[in-house]
């Protein structure tokens, strides 16, 4: 994938506007995040319900079993917490970015 | 083809992250689901109208799409698309094109109900092989919530405000997925985000039918709606469970119901809630409401009774049984 | 059609011509289907709907292999055709007035695309009232759409210029589409006897294979199309445009010399009628060029020093060479068959007289508007412009500077 680099004259880039596929993954769209998507091993089914409705693409799947989230991209939205299937207390929980920063510090 | 999780994610994610959809949009992981609902060996073109999925997907110079994309303008997205999938044709023809491909044309309620509704219409009549999807969130999102021909009368809009004189949009919703049935087309159905089991079997058999196909999806925004960032899924489910949104599909003229609630909830179930109908439950708009509820019950009964007609005709083309 | 079957003889240099007696319609589709391009996207409209049903014929009887889309709307026509370009085919459509004014959204969208789109536009006048006569307020006003323009004197010009639109509007350093305007009914419907190269494959090599770089069918190498481009980009992409425009010049004077090299029948980006030591000029495109040029013999006759500037290539705008002929007259009057509403003089005649601001010239140039609506124009008419430019030349004040020709007052 192409380094997309936003000084490019005129001249640099390609005629027509024409850009280079999947090159948004270069965005970050994780600093929009209030609240943050926690995962809880003990309690995941692994029924990917969480990654198929992640508008951002943002649960890493890994031989069919979730492995993370991408926080680079995660906007922390809450919909996998939200589809999470398991009854009671649910796999993905979400928290306040500014507890989780403070649970970081810690 | 029954849609399986586990074996979907081995499938390449061919819409990447870092798009700028608004958290919790509905519209995207659909996207995500179509992009995935082709064969190892099949390529996908696609194209997409102007509106919030085009706009977010695409912010010079970023672009989230992995596969081929093209946004032309607001009304074409089929025009445009037909031209690519006649391209492919007369290049595949020509042996310079050695790879198969599959189209899917994109837009939003505005860009396919209202001002791209003869494009689509032209495009389907003419046969191109291609599968035209509506992501409908029941307006003009993009452009700050305004009306459209597929906003549910009594809904305010920023074009259909609930003053003292109006109480919101004074129309029923245009049935736009009948509009297409009368196309003939091979492929028509009508789907929602929340049941990606069934909308990914649609997708698929649309990809795959040989002709032109039309689904319409029902697609959440919760800005337009007012309701939680994370509440899209759930309202989806709730217009299917209240048939308001009937999930069904016409393959070559046959209806198929495929999914009837055990329990009808009442339209107001799917109603309340949802900040742009607030203003339906006082007293002065109730019969709102209840116009609301007669229309899709109205709806719900003929689709049954289409279902059932499509039966016998079924039955009655059916060879003899010896 | 009527063919009069006839070799240019052995021993020419140049290649086989077949005579024919064509109208501008059935010229045109004779070079498409020389050319045989890949897709096609027809829609009818008087005067342009000849030129359709004889491609159509074409494609039907199989004498070219094109897909050809009928589609709903000339809006969708081009939609389509940018559709089948931006997938890596070569791709056409054609039209008039009205169809060209329902698609201009997506006219814009095409040249900012870069995609290299050869479309016929046969000039009718833009509603409303309704006509169906030829006047340029069609392609004039949509002069700053990003297309190279090419306007032809009649059917043996636009089958020329059909034929090497593709290899302008292809060239790696313009990528831009390109119109090829003939007039409606005057050049439309008007059988001439028209050279057509004999051999097909003649054509086919003059005009090569098109060999797109980044396409939407290419398995290998995906792209996206028409991205939201925002202030920090749009203005580079505009400029990366203009660049195109800027290489165009040499592109359609190689172009022109190369054909003339097949065929006999070189093209530039003007053609000097007489000009050398002309003395009074008129300024025209399309088939009022021939007029003039009818009326400048004439005068020439009576020993008047008269001359014709026709543009050809009115896009890119040939300025300087403009100011390079006209510079050396007396009295200069710039013919335009469409307005400028709200501007004194037509377009062409305002884009003349901003050239020569440019280059200095001190030359009286008045503008003369004519042929509205398909309104006629004759030999005498332009004789009488002659006559004021005889005025002028002799140190008569310009009067008016839009002046009418043919107009019940
Ligand atoms: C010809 C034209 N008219 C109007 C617009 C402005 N416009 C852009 S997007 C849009 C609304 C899109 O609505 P919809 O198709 O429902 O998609 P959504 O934004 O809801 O996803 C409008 C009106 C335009 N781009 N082009
Ligand atoms: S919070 Fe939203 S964006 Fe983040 S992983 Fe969950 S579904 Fe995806
Ligand atoms: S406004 Fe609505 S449809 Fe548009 S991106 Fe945001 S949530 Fe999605």
């Amino acid at each position: 994938m192409a380094e997309v680099k936003k000084v490019k004259g005129w001249r640099d880039v390609a005629i027509g506007g024409l850009v280079e596929p999947g090159t948004s993954e270069q965005y970050n769209t994780g600093s929009w995040r209030t609240y943050r998507p926690v995962w809880h091993a003990d309690r995941c089914i692994h029924c990917l319900q969480c990654w198929a409705f992640c508008p951002d693409s943002s649960i890493v799947v890994k031989d069919e079993k979730f492995s993370g989230f991408d926080y680079y991209h995660c906007k922390g939205c809450g919909l996998c917490a939200k589809m999470c299937p398991v009854k009671g207390e649910k796999a993905i929980t979400m928290i306040l970015e500014t507890e989780a920063a403070k649970a970081e510090k810690k | 083809m029954a849609l399986n999780l586990k074996k979907l994610s081995h499938k390449p994610e061919m819409l990447a992250p870092g798009h700028r959809a608004c958290s919790g949009c509905t519209a995207p992981f659909m996207i995500r689901l179509a992009l995935k609902m082709v064969e190892d060996d099949e390529k996908l073109v696609t194209s997409i109208a102007t509106g919030c999925m085009e706009v977010v997907t695409t912010i010079y110079p970023f672009s989230a799409w992995k596969c081929s994309n093209i946004h032309c303008a607001f009304e074409n997205s089929a025009a445009t698309l037909s031209g690519a999938e006649a391209a492919y044709r007369v290049l595949a023809k020509r042996g310079k094109v050695k790879e198969k491909f599959k189209f899917l044309a994109m837009g939003g309620d505005g860009g396919t109900y209202d001002i791209g509704f003869q494009s689509l219409s032209g495009a389907m009549e003419r046969g191109h092989e291609m599968l035209y999807i509506c992501y409908d969130n029941e307006g003009y999102m993009n452009t700050g919530i305004q009306r459209s021909s597929a906003t549910p009368k009594g809904a305010e809009t920023n074009t259909s405000f609930a003053g003292t004189a109006k109480p919101g949009k004074e129309q029923h919703r245009k049935d736009l997925t009948a509009c297409l049935v009368a196309h003939d087309i091979p492929y028509v159905a009508q789907a929602s985000v929340h049941n990606i089991r069934d909308l990914g079997d649609k997708i698929y058999k649309g990809l795959h039918c040989g002709g032109p196909a039309f689904i319409n999806v029902l697609a959440p925004c919760h800005r337009g709606w007012r309701i939680g960032v994370d509440q899209g899924v759930e309202y989806a489910r709730l217009a299917v469970e209240a048939n308001f949104w009937p999930l069904f599909e016409v393959e070559k003229g046959l209806y198929k119901i495929n999914y009837k609630p055990k329990t009808q909830l009442p339209i107001t179930d799917w109603l309340k809630g949802q900040g742009r109908f607030k203003h339906l439950f006082n007293d002065k708009n109730k019969h709102i409401i209840d116009e609301l509820q007669a229309e899709a019950d109205k709806k719900w009964k003929q689709l049954l009774r289409r279902e059932a007609e499509s039966l016998e005709d079924a039955k009655a083309a059916a060879p003899a049984q010896a | 059609m009527s063919t009069t079957a006839v070799s240019k003889g052995a021993g020419s240099k140049f290649t086989p011509h077949e005579i024919m007696g064509l109208s501008g319609n059935e010229a045109a589709a004779e070079a498409l289907k020389q050319v045989n391009p890949d897709v096609a996207a027809v829609f009818p409209i008087t005067p342009q709907t000849e030129l359709m049903h004889k491609f159509a014929e074409y494609v039907a009887n199989g004498a070219v292999d094109t897909e050809l889309i009928n589609v709903e709307s000339e809006h969708s026509a081009m939609s389509a055709t940018v559709g089948a370009s931006a997938a890596g085919a070569r791709a056409v459509t054609a039209t008039s007035a009205n169809g060209l004014a329902l698609m201009w959204e997506i006219v814009a969208i095409a040249s900012s695309l870069r995609l290299p789109i050869v479309m016929p536009v046969v000039n009718r006048a833009i509603s409303g009232p309704l006509n169906i006569h030829c006047d340029h307020s069609d392609t004039m006003g949509c002069r700053d759409l990003g297309w190279i323009q090419l306007y032809s004197e009649d059917s043996q010009e636009a089958y020329d210029n059909m034929i090497q639109a593709f290899r302008i509007a292809e060239d790696k350093s313009v990528m831009l589409p390109v119109m090829v305007t003939f007039d409606g009914f005057i050049i439309s419907h008007t059988m001439e006897r028209v050279e057509i190269i004999a051999d097909d494959g003649v054509v086919r090599k003059f005009v090569g294979e098109y060999k797109p770089e980044n396409y939407l069918l290419n398995a290998q190498h995906p792209v996206t199309y028409g991205p939201l481009d925002l202030p920090d980009w749009l203005f580079e992409h505009k400029r990366q445009e203009v660049q195109g425009f800027l290489n165009a010049p040499e592109v359609i004077k190689k172009v022109g010399r190369e054909y003339g090299q097949i065929t006999g029948r070189s093209y530039d980006l003007l053609e000097n009628y007489r000009m050398d030591d002309a003395e009074l000029a008129v300024v025209a495109l399309g088939s009022t060029a021939g007029t003039a040029k009818a009326a400048i013999d004439e005068l020439r006759d009576e020993g008047v020093k008269a001359g014709l500037v026709k543009i050809r290539c009115f896009r890119p705008f040939p300025g300087k060479e403009l100011c390079a002929t006209l510079g050396r007259c007396k009295a200069v009057s710039v013919m335009d068959r469409s307005f400028s509403f709200g501007l004194e003089g037509g377009p062409v005649f305002n884009e003349i007289r901003g050239a020569a601001y440019g280059a200095g010239l001190k030359v009286p140039m008045v503008s003369h508007i004519y042929g509205i609506g398909g309104r006629d124009i004759n030999v005498t008419q332009i004789r009488g412009i002659f006559e004021g430019l005889k005025k002028l030349a002799s140190g008569g004040r310009i009067e008016t500077v839009e002046n009418y020709v043919g107009l019940r007052e």
